[in-house]
C-alpha cells in the first residue's frame, strides 16, 4: 500500500528544512472529495425528494404503543395448532434450499476458478450467472418459483437454494482460487487423473472454506425462508401472513418470537459446530 | 516395522465416519424431499409451466418505464437514506459493544442491541414499521437502518476488537484524553474496513430496497408484487431486467468507493454476512 507518497522538492542542502509531506497524491485527494461530495449529494437529494408524510411520523408512538398492547399478551395456544409445523416447515426448506444450493453450486465455483478451469471467458460467464444469482432477491425467485411450481414449500425451497448458489458459487470459486499449487503439482506429477485432483488436491484445501461458508449460508437461509411465505412459498411466513391480514397480532407475536427463538437457536448451534469441526 | 512393509497402505485412509455423515444427508434430503411434497409429476407439470411462464415474460414490456423509474428512484433514496443513517449510528454502537475498550456493563448492553437488530429479516422489521408509521419510503428506511446496524456495527466491533494495542498504548502514553485515543490511536486502524462493511451494506441495501416494497414500504417492490398478482409477466421481466442492472451498477460503485480508499478489499475478502 503506498499510498502515502510524499510531494516533496529534491533533496538540496537547503530546502531539507521546509519540505512538505503529504499523506496523499493530488489524484488521491481528488478522488476522495468526489466520493466524499457524491455521498453528501446523494444523501441531501434523497432527503429532499424521498416521500415521508409527517403526520405519520408524529403519529409512530402512538401506534407502536397500540402495536404492542395488541400484542400483549401473546396468544401461545396458537402455537401448536398453527405455528409449530409451519416452522419445522421452515427449517426444512432452509436445509434442503442449501443442500440443493451447495450440490448446484459447487461445479459452478469450480468452473469460476482459474487454476481449475483455465478459461477466462468460461470463468466470466459464470461470475455473472453468480452475480444474478445473488442480485435476484430470494423473495423474487420465491415469487418467479411460485409462478412456475404454484404455491408451497417446493417454490421456497428453490427459491432458498438459488439464491444460495450465487453466494456459495463466488466463495467457494475464491477459495479455490486461494489454494495453494504445490499439493496439486505434486498430484500432476505423480499422474493423478482429473476427479483425484479435485478430490486430493483441491478438496482438503478447500474443505475449512467450504463447511465455514455452507454454515454460514444455513444461517441466513433460516432467516431468510422465514419471509418466504408473505408472498406463498410455505414456511412460518404463511402463518405471520395470516395472522396479520386478520389484524390477530397477539398471534403475529407468538410467530415473532418464534422466528427469534429458532434464529437464535441457529445461530447458536452453527456457533458450536463452526468450532467442532474447524 | 516389517507389519508396515506388509500391510497393503493406502495413501488416503477411507473415512468411515464422514461417509457415516454423508450417508446421513442423503437420508435426510430424501426425508425432506418427500415431506416438502416435491414429487417427479409436480416437476414435469412445472417445466410446461416454466415454458409457458417464459414465454409470457419475453420480450419484457419496458410501457411503463415512468412507473419503473419512480419505483427505482424511491428504492435508490431508501437505500441511501437507510445507509447514512444506519452508518452513522454502527459508529458509537460498535465502539460501544468492543469487549477490548469498552467495560462489561457497556458493551453487553450495546451487543445485545446488534443482535437484536440482526435477529429479523429486514422484510419482517419493516412489517412492523409499516404498521408504525404507515405505509411508505419511511417505513423501509426506517426496517434497513436497524439491518445496517445489525451488519455494520457487529463487524465493526469485531474490527476493533482486533487492532494492535501498542498504537492505543502510545497515544495514550503522551497524555491523550480517551476521545484523542479513539481518534488517533484506534480509528486509523479499522477506517479502511469500516468503509469496506459500509459499502458492503450499501449494497445489501440496495438489494433489500426493492423488496421492503411488498409489505408496502415503498419503492420498486409494490409494483413488482402487483405485476406478479397480475400475471404481467412481461412487465415482471422488465422492472426485474431493471434491478438487476442497478443492483450491478451499485456494485461497481461501491467497489471503486473501496479502491479510493486503498482497502485491499477484493470482492473475496468482503465481509462476510451473517
Amino acid at each position: 500500500m503506498d499510498r502515502r507518497r510524499a510531494v516533496a522538492e529534491p533533496l538540496t542542502p537547503g530546502s531539507a528544512v521546509r519540505r512538505e509531506w503529504q499523506r496523499f497524491t493530488p489524484g488521491q485527494r481528488l478522488a476522495r472529495f468526489a466520493v466524499y461530495f457524491s455521498v453528501v449529494a446523494a444523501f441531501v437529494l434523497s432527503l429532499g425528494t424521498v416521500e415521508v408524510i409527517p403526520e405519520f411520523l408524529w403519529d409512530a408512538p402512538a401506534q407502536v404503543q397500540d402495536l404492542l398492547l395488541r400484542m400483549w399478551p401473546p396468544d401461545y395456544a396458537h402455537y401448536p395448532s398453527s405455528v409449530h409445523d409451519a416452522m419445522v416447515e421452515t427449517l426444512h426448506i432452509a436445509t434442503l434450499g442449501t443442500v440443493i444450493s451447495v450440490l448446484l453450486a459447487v461445479p459452478l465455483g469450480l468452473l469460476a476458478a482459474n487454476n481449475v478451469m483455465p478459461s477466462r471467458t468460461v470463468n466470466t460467464l459464470i461470475k455473472l450467472a453468480l452475480v444474478t444469482s445473488r442480485s435476484v432477491n430470494s423473495l423474487v425467485w420465491a415469487l418467479l418459483f411460485i409462478a412456475v411450481f404454484g404455491p408451497g414449500a417446493l417454490a421456497g425451497t428453490l427459491a432458498i437454494a438459488f439464491r444460495s448458489i450465487g453466494f456459495v458459487g463466488k466463495l467457494l470459486g475464491e477459495a479455490l482460487e486461494e489454494a495453494q499449487p504445490g499439493p496439486i503439482e505434486a498430484l500432476k506429477a505423480s499422474g493423478a487423473s482429473w476427479p483425484s485432483l479435485l478430490v486430493f488436491g483441491y478438496w482438503p484445501q478447500v474443505k475449512p472454506a467450504f463447511w465455514a461458508l455452507v454454515l454460514l449460508r444455513w444461517d441466513i437461509n433460516v432467516r431468510e425462508s422465514a419471509v418466504l411465505g408473505l408472498v406463498g412459498a410455505g414456511g412460518i411466513g404463511v402463518a405471520l401472513n395470516t395472522a396479520m391480514n386478520l389484524f390477530q397480532w397477539d398471534r403475529v407475536a407468538v410467530v415473532l418470537l418464534a422466528i427469534f427463538v429458532v434464529v437464535i437457536v441457529a445461530e447458536v448451534v452453527v456457533t458450536w459446530v463452526r468450532g467442532r469441526i474447524l | 516395522m516389517s507389519e508396515a512393509v506388509h500391510a497393503p497402505r493406502r495413501a488416503f485412509e477411507p473415512d468411515w465416519l464422514a461417509r457415516i455423515g454423508w450417508l446421513a444427508a442423503l437420508l435426510y434430503v430424501v426425508y425432506a424431499a418427500s415431506l416438502l411434497d416435491f414429487t417427479w409429476a409436480r416437476f414435469v407439470t412445472g417445466l410446461e409451466q416454466a415454458a409457458r411462464f417464459l414465454d409470457r415474460m419475453f420480450p419484457p414490456d419496458f410501457s411503463r418505464w415512468e412507473a419503473v423509474l419512480k419505483g427505482m428512484k424511491e428504492s435508490l433514496e431508501i437505500a441511501v437514506l437507510a445507509s447514512v443513517g444506519g452508518i452513522l449510528l454502527s459508529l458509537p454502537i460498535g465502539f460501544l459493544a468492543a469487549r477490548n475498550l469498552m467495560p462489561a456493563w457497556v458493551n453487553w448492553p450495546a451487543r445485545a442491541l446488534i443482535a437484536a437488530c440482526r435477529t429479523f429479516h429486514p422484510v419482517i422489521v419493516a412489517i412492523v414499521f409499516v404498521k408504525a408509521v404507515g405505509f411508505g419510503a419511511l417505513a423501509g428506511i426506517l426496517a434497513l437502518v436497524i439491518a445496517s446496524v445489525g451488519f455494520i456495527a457487529k463487524l465493526f466491533a469485531e474490527a476493533i476488537e482486533e487492532i494492535s494495542l501498542k498504537q492505543v498504548e502510545a497515544v495514550r502514553a503522551t497524555g491523550a484524553s480517551f476521545m484523542n485515543v479513539v481518534v488517533f490511536g484506534v480509528l486509523p486502524q479499522v477506517a479502511a474496513r469500516f468503509i469496506g462493511f459500509s459499502t458492503y451494506q450499501f449494497d445489501a441495501n440496495v438489494r433489500n430496497s426493492t423488496m421492503v416494497g411488498i409489505v408496502g414500504a415503498g419503492g420498486i417492490g409494490a409494483p413488482l408484487f402487483v405485476a406478479f398478482q397480475r400475471f404481467d409477466y412481461d412487465v415482471v421481466c422488465a422492472i426485474l431486467i431493471a434491478i438487476v442492472a442497478v443492483v450491478f451498477l451499485c456494485e461497481i460503485l461501491s467497489n471503486q468507493v473501496k479502491r479510493v480508499f486503498g482497502e485491499a478489499v477484493q470482492d473475496g475478502q468482503a465481509p462476510r454476512r451473517g
